[in-house]
């Protein structure tokens, strides 16, 4: 009898030492870069991310410790469809281990659901929506780059306190818009201000025309543009053309990016404040990345903050593959990984994933550089504050992320 | 529309009896082949809505651009009333159906006073004016669509969440469809329609109200769109502007031209044809679009009839 139980046991723990070791052995990884290729997003994500991620993958070494890196890209064209569809057939076909960018909040939102029903991992850098790690939080995201509370807080707080108290928002009609605008509000709010009135444009608009003359008869003092990419750089350009701004009102980019800085050239883009928490210049380890990312561009461009929220957040993906010795094809567990290593590269510096999938890192306030203060190309912004990481997200204790009721 | 790309001589019925064993024997193994199911789900979902549109245009002579409402409406109402009513999978269904035969009692209503090209202005006339709606209102999200939605338990006992499951459950609901579809065409009723394809004003003197008839087919054809939706629903798990979009309602064209416009399971394979191509051609982004366009224009200009109807006129059959 004790001889048949220990035959029992001895094979168990032989069975556990064969799995382990097949487990251990397996160094294969497939990255699937999930963006917008061809729309309005395409120049702050798109095949920059994808670049990106290649870069990430050279940069790690991973080859040379007998890791097997493949990288796929695809274009979910920001329909919340297509971007599930693709998710699950990469998961369920292709085999793919994490999906990388996923920019777009209605997008990143529905592609939420089903890589937490496949156990699957996304390392969101694009999508600005909160509620990936608060409301809808899951155990198999990490949302990189920034979110929409960050970029309230951070150009939100500073315009009041610059005293833009009244404020009229001009918002993209999806989860993102509605996202930024409420967490905009909220702190406009807070600080003593006031919101007038609200306009919601479908997305991908070409014409602003009518919701700009709304927001110009609501005499608010700021108008907060709560849209992003080709929607915000049009909003800029007609405001131009109405007169807003020098009819006295200020407009409000609340996510720009270096890419809708340069389409919009400095001339109109100067004086905008902005958020972000990664510019190509600030610093010799940025340039360098930077340097040799635009080589790589077939349109020169240096990176967005979003581009590199690719490289960084993939980077320590695999940071958590080598200290789980293996790829075990199981996204919580590496999330979890993840989570317990503290974040530090070169882009974004040193920082954590807090336990609801929030990677945080400082955040820097910009001021869009005058025609005249640009010394050479791209050199587009200046720095007039940085908020330290744990200031500039949410905190834990406001989270209604259920992970963290445990 | 008496020219010849429409089939016009009697149905054998024991060759069409020979392709639908052949048709349901093929996609009764396909989970065996290591297809994706998803995609194969996705296509019969398609072919389904394409069978329903040809029963319109193939044997009505009814050209609707609105197609898309019906698949849309449906899919938003199922979708709904199963993430937020908690309904079961086949009460969700049944909403959505229902939504969808309401929309098509009413847009038919107006619709089919008119003939030919201002018919199809109508139905997209419609069909905008429905996307606008569901862009504004709440319950549908905008642009995010209505996304996670559950599948749930069909009967109380069925889990749709298991793919193989899903797969012959959607298969089923696919054969059920293209069998109302196939009793319709070669029912008196079905006759009569042709008639009134063939040569309205002579219907209309044998005594046929061919309003009723054309109006009843709308319905029909509406009502089945909507059970595709429906359907859609528990493959996508989610609901979103795409499927009501017009550029849908000429994809729905395109399918029943590319398949064979008046046959029996030309709709079935053009609807697979151009899903396989969107799914194929996916890594060519924009270009997908175009390389449709250009597959439109070679189809329309050399085979006309169709994939099937051109087979079937080779052999002389009708399919």
């Amino acid at each position: 009898m004790r001889n048949k139980a220990s035959a029992v046991l001895l094979g168990a723990a032989l069975a556990l030492a064969a799995s382990g070791a097949a487990y251990a052995q397996d160094k294969t990884v497939k990255i699937g870069v999930l963006t917008d290729n061809s729309g309005l997003y395409a120049d702050l994500g798109g095949p920059g991310s994808t670049v990106a991620a290649q870069m990430a993958i050279e940069d790690s070494g991973m080859a040379a410790k007998g890791w097997k890196l493949d990288l796929i890209s695809a274009d979910h064209q920001n329909k919340p469809d297509i971007g599930t569809s693709i998710a699950r057939q990469w998961i369920d076909v292709e085999k793919v281990d994490v999906l990388m960018d996923v920019l777009n909040s209605g997008v990143a939102l529905a592609v939420n659901n089903v890589v937490k029903e496949k156990n699957n991992l996304m390392i969101n850098s694009g999508a600005a929506t909160s509620d990936l790690t608060n409301a809808q939080c899951s155990p198999n995201t990490v949302h990189w780059t920034y979110d929409t509370y960050m970029l309230a807080h951070s150009t939100g707080q500073a315009l009041v306190k610059a005293g833009g108290d009244t404020w009229y928002f001009l918002t993209a009609d999806y989860a993102f818009g509605a996202a930024l605008e409420r967490d905009t509000t909220a702190v406009v709010l807070a600080n003593g201000g006031k919101v007038v009135g609200t306009v919601k444009h479908p997305l991908n608009t070409a014409d602003f025309s009518s919701f700009l003359l709304q927001a110009q008869a609501s005499k608010a003092k700021i108008i907060g543009m709560a849209n992003a990419g080709g929607d915000t750089t049009n909003t800029i350009k007609q405001a131009a053309e109405f007169g807003i701004v020098s009819g006295g009102q200020k407009l409000a980019g609340l996510l720009l990016f270096i890419s809708d800085v340069h389409s919009l050239g400095l001339p109109v883009a100067q004086g905008l404040n902005l958020s972000a928490t990664f510019y190509w210049d600030a610093n010799d380890q940025t340039r360098e990345f930077s340097k040799r990312f635009s080589e790589r561009m077939k349109t020169k461009s240096k990176p967005t903050m979003v581009q590199a929220g690719v490289y960084a957040g993939l980077l320590h993906y695999f940071k958590a593959l080598e200290a789980l010795g293996g790829n075990p094809h199981d996204g919580a567990k590496v999330a979890d990984k993840m989570k317990e290593i503290p974040t530090d590269d070169t882009l974004f510096g040193k920082g954590m994933i807090q336990p609801n999938g929030r990677a945080i890192h400082p955040a820097y306030l910009f001021e869009v550089k005058k025609p005249s203060e640009s010394k050479y190309p791209w050199d587009y912004y200046k720095l007039i504050g940085t908020t330290p990481a744990e200031q500039a997200f949410r905190p834990l204790a406001e989270s209604t992320c259920p992970l963290l009721k445990k | 529309m008496s020219d010849d790309t429409i089939p016009t001589a009697r149905r054998p019925v024991r060759d069409e009896m020979i392709a639908f064993v052949i048709m349901t024997a093929l996609l009764l193994v396909v989970p065996l082949t290591g297809v994706y199911p998803f995609f194969v789900m996705q296509g019969l979902c398609f072919a389904l809505l394409a069978c329903a549109f040809n029963l319109l245009i193939g044997y009505g002579g009814l050209l609707s651009f609105g197609h898309a409402m019906f698949l849309g409406t449906a899919g938003y109402v199922t979708a709904h009333a199963l993430k937020v009513w908690g309904l079961s999978p086949e009460l969700g269904i049944l909403a959505g159906v229902a939504g969808a035969a309401a929309l098509s009692v009413l847009t038919g209503l107006i619709a089919i006073r008119r003939q030919g090209i201002y018919f199809a202005m109508i139905t997209l006339a419609l069909s905008q004016l429905l996307y606008f709606v569901y862009l504004q209102t709440p319950f549908t999200h905008g642009e995010d669509g209505i996304q996670g939605i559950p599948q749930g338990l069909l009967f109380g006992f069925i889990n749709l969440a298991k793919p193989i499951t899903l797969y012959y459950v959607i298969l089923t609901g696919f054969l059920f469809g293209f069998l109302v579809i196939y009793r319709a065409i070669n029912s008196p009723f079905g006759e009569v329609l042709k008639a009134i394809r063939e040569n309205e004003p002579r219907a209309v003197s044998l005594g046929y109200k061919t309003d009723q008839y054309k109006l009843l087919a709308y319905i029909l054809s509406g009502t089945l769109a909507g059970f595709a939706g429906a359907l859609k629903v528990f493959v996508a798990q989610n609901a979103s502007l795409t499927d009501v979009h017009w550029s849908m309602s000429g994809e729905i064209v395109l399918m029943t031209l590319v398949g064979g416009l008046g046959t029996v399971f030309g709709p079935v394979v053009g609807a697979f044809v151009i899903i396989a191509m969107q799914q194929y051609l996916a890594g060519f982004g924009q270009w997908v679009t175009v390389i449709q366009g250009g597959i439109f224009v070679i189809c329309v200009l050399t085979f006309r009839r169709g994939v099937i109807g051109e087979i079937a006129h080779y052999f002389k059959r009708s399919l």
